[in-house]
């Protein structure tokens, strides 16, 4: 394998990793505080369909990422008033919202279908950005950077900050945090409209990054993927960056292997692999513990009221 | 089994007789005729559910308020689909297009339920008295594709985004390296299965992993513009499918295989409205107009572009089949001896590769 080949695969890696990292890192957030949105899938695609058509309308692709995040944080917000403010089941509300998400998508991007937007570019000028090794390094859109800083943010004001630690109260015990004065459910507005944010983000990084176009479904499924990768973290940051990576490691090495050739291991196996690796995290993890809560926070997916 | 019967009987005669007021079946000749479509993917996928929609819209075009068309789309493939057919049949359409290969099954089960209705099945082999199948030879549009990656790429590679490993796909992977193989004989045509018809992000990146592996060309079977996207980001060429792409790969889109459905469903409409129509397969190629090619990139050479336009021109005129003998599986075994051509029979259950085909 030469240098030029794995840097191009390194790229594509980092390419296929930033969104799945950016969208489960905000589910993390809203986990944390106890709500758990199944509409993940959802509001990437209304972020990816938002920031394409304000990209292709403006020809502006800051601003089409800057309505992506409204978009994402608009669809969080039907959630969190159904959810939070009324109090339904917050399962089927987040999987209500994927399905709207979905159709939403659909509606608005239809008029958009068969067009495309100028390519999110590096951030670094071309001399670091081209240079045929150190682009792995330099040669990254602001998403990327954004989410290996946003993970390192998360991480210091959920374990350090006292307004992470108020945070993970409401999330563990709300009654208690209710009984010491704190707005539980103000507090899980916010954190339910920063995922809605980052997964928007996420969605927009593939119609403006990826592959810059609008079609139907444009997502196709990554959304799961970001929820499934919080489990797999455990609820810590760190771990949801090496997870996020692995999985983009093997979406990408599948594809590689497959055009490289290589017969010893069915391509099959390698498609496989993340899933397989979730299940093994999650059995080591259950097998230390007696409660075999795999550290959720308590009082994730139960509804609060004040009375 | 009796009260089973009679109840399903029961259900139906409810259906018709609930649709009667609202459609006027029987009420009066004028009333429109109902055609229904059922999509594999989603109308907005500027690929191979988009062709279809667009024979669709075609028909609105021709009839006017003579029609009544309506669409089910991201009709996943198995017992869903005889769902959404069974609803496009109470709907009280009377001609049914089931648009992919995995709706080979419910349509035949559906259509044994409704015997008054026609139904149409593309690119199966599965009919019945009241089932028709029909299906384009995309197979003559990748031969001239082939033709042109023959002629233009300069590692001799080409990359292939596929879909699944059904005949149709493996029937396309060989004639388009069958055709750049006549031009270079060393040429190499890589294979990756996505084994989704669908998902862009991964379409690029198979692309992209081809690229790597050394492909200067990408063609593909599956239904996004993504891999087109990613030649043109890598600076390589790139072939559009079942539509004209040059929109989201202007530099690298060198030509595009056009499926053209809207004649064969104008002529299948009107043959419902006469009362002449029949059972049977079609199989239409270039000639009949069910697959056409986009126009050229400028950067198609002179030499490439006449090449291309021969081939075109000796398969629309029966002198030229993509796949003449004689042709070895990789195994070495003759498939199609020396002189002979491969029949349909043949061609409708390709499980093999011809030499230099990585897949």
């Amino acid at each position: 394998m030469t240098t030029a080949m794995l840097v191009s695969i390194l790229m594509t890696l980092i390419a296929a990793s930033t969104p799945l990292l950016l969208a489960a890192l905000g589910e993390l957030v809203a986990e944390k505080a106890g709500v758990l949105n199944l509409g993940v899938e959802g509001m990437m695609l209304c972020g990816a369909v938002a920031g394409f058509a304000v990209a292709f309308s403006s020809g502006s692709t800051a601003l089409g990422l800057v309505a992506a995040l409204l978009a994402g944080v608009a669809a969080a917000m039907i959630f969190a008033v159904l959810a939070l403010s009324l109090g339904a089941n917050q399962v089927a509300t987040g999987l209500a919202l994927t399905i709207f998400g979905i159709g939403a998508s659909s509606l608005i991007g239809a008029g958009f279908v068969g067009r495309t937007v100028q390519r999110l570019g590096p951030v670094f000028p071309a001399a670091l950005s081209e240079h045929p090794v150190l682009r792995v390094v330099f040669g990254q859109d602001i998403l990327v950077y954004l989410s290996l800083a946003l993970v390192a943010g998360v991480a210091y004001v959920l374990r350090r900050t006292r307004a992470g630690l108020i945070l993970r109260a409401v999330g563990e015990n709300d009654a208690s945090a209710h009984a010491i004065g704190y707005p539980v459910i103000a507090i899980r507005y916010a954190a339910v409209a920063f995922g809605g944010a980052l997964a928007g983000l996420g969605g927009a990084y593939f119609s403006l990054a990826l592959t810059p176009m609008w079609a139907d479904r444009l997502t196709a499924g990554r959304g799961w993927i970001a929820l499934a990768l919080v489990v797999f973290s455990a609820w810590k940051p760190g771990r949801l960056l090496l997870g996020a990576y692995l999985f983009g490691a093997v979406m990408t090495l599948e594809l590689q292997a497959k055009a490289a050739g290589v017969a010893w291991l069915a391509p099959e196996v390698l498609a496989m692999a993340p899933y397989l690796a979730t299940i093994a995290v999650l059995t080591m993890m259950s097998l230390g513990r007696k409660t075999g809560r795999l550290d959720a926070p308590a009082c994730l997916g139960k509804p609060f009221s004040a009375s | 089994m009796t009260s089973i019967i009679t109840r399903r009987r029961l259900t139906f005669g409810a259906a018709a007789a609930s649709t009667l007021p609202i459609l006027g079946r029987g009420a009066s000749a004028q009333a429109p005729l109902g055609v229904g479509f059922i999509y594999v993917g989603p109308i907005g996928d500027h690929g191979y559910s988009w062709t279809h929609d667009q024979g669709r819209l075609a028909l609105e075009k021709e009839y006017g308020a003579k029609v009544k068309t309506s669409f089910i789309e991201n009709v996943a493939e198995g017992p869903d689909a005889a769902r959404a057919l069974r609803q496009l049949a109470q709907a009280g359409n009377q001609l049914i297009f089931a648009t992919s290969f995995g709706f080979m099954n419910p349509t035949i089960q559906v259509a044994k339920q409704f015997p008054k209705i026609k139904f149409e099945h593309a690119t199966g082999y599965m009919r019945a008295e009241n089932v028709a199948t029909y299906d384009a030879r995309f197979y003559e549009g990748r031969a001239v594709i082939g033709t042109i990656a023959g002629h233009m790429s300069k590692t001799g590679q080409a990359g292939y985004v596929a879909s699944f490993p059904i005949p149709e796909v493996v029937m396309g992977i060989n004639a388009f390296h069958l055709a750049a193989r006549k031009v270079n004989p060393n040429f190499k045509t890589k294979v990756v299965w996505c084994s989704t018809w669908y998902d862009p992000a991964k379409e690029a990146d198979a692309a992209k992993a081809l690229i790597d592996q050394g492909a200067d060309m990408i063609t593909q079977h599956t239904d996004s513009p993504a891999p087109l996207q990613a030649a043109e980001q890598r600076g390589v060429y790139a072939f559009g499918q079942a539509s004209d792409m040059r929109s989201f790969a202007p530099k690298a889109h060198l030509s595009a295989i056009v499926d053209d459905w809207s004649g064969y469903y104008i002529k299948r409409v009107k043959e419902v409205m006469d009362g002449s129509w029949k059972s049977g397969a079609v199989w239409g190629g270039i000639k009949d107009g069910f697959v056409k090619l986009a126009p050229y990139n400028d950067a198609v050479t002179p030499e490439a572009r006449k090449a291309a336009d021969e081939v075109t021109q000796a398969i629309a005129s029966g002198k030229l089949h993509p796949f003449t003998g004689e042709l070895k599986d990789q195994k070495g075994e003759v498939r199609v001896k020396a002189g002979e051509t491969a029949t349909d029979e043949m061609l409708s259950k390709m499980d093999w590769y011809v030499d230099g085909i990585q897949a």
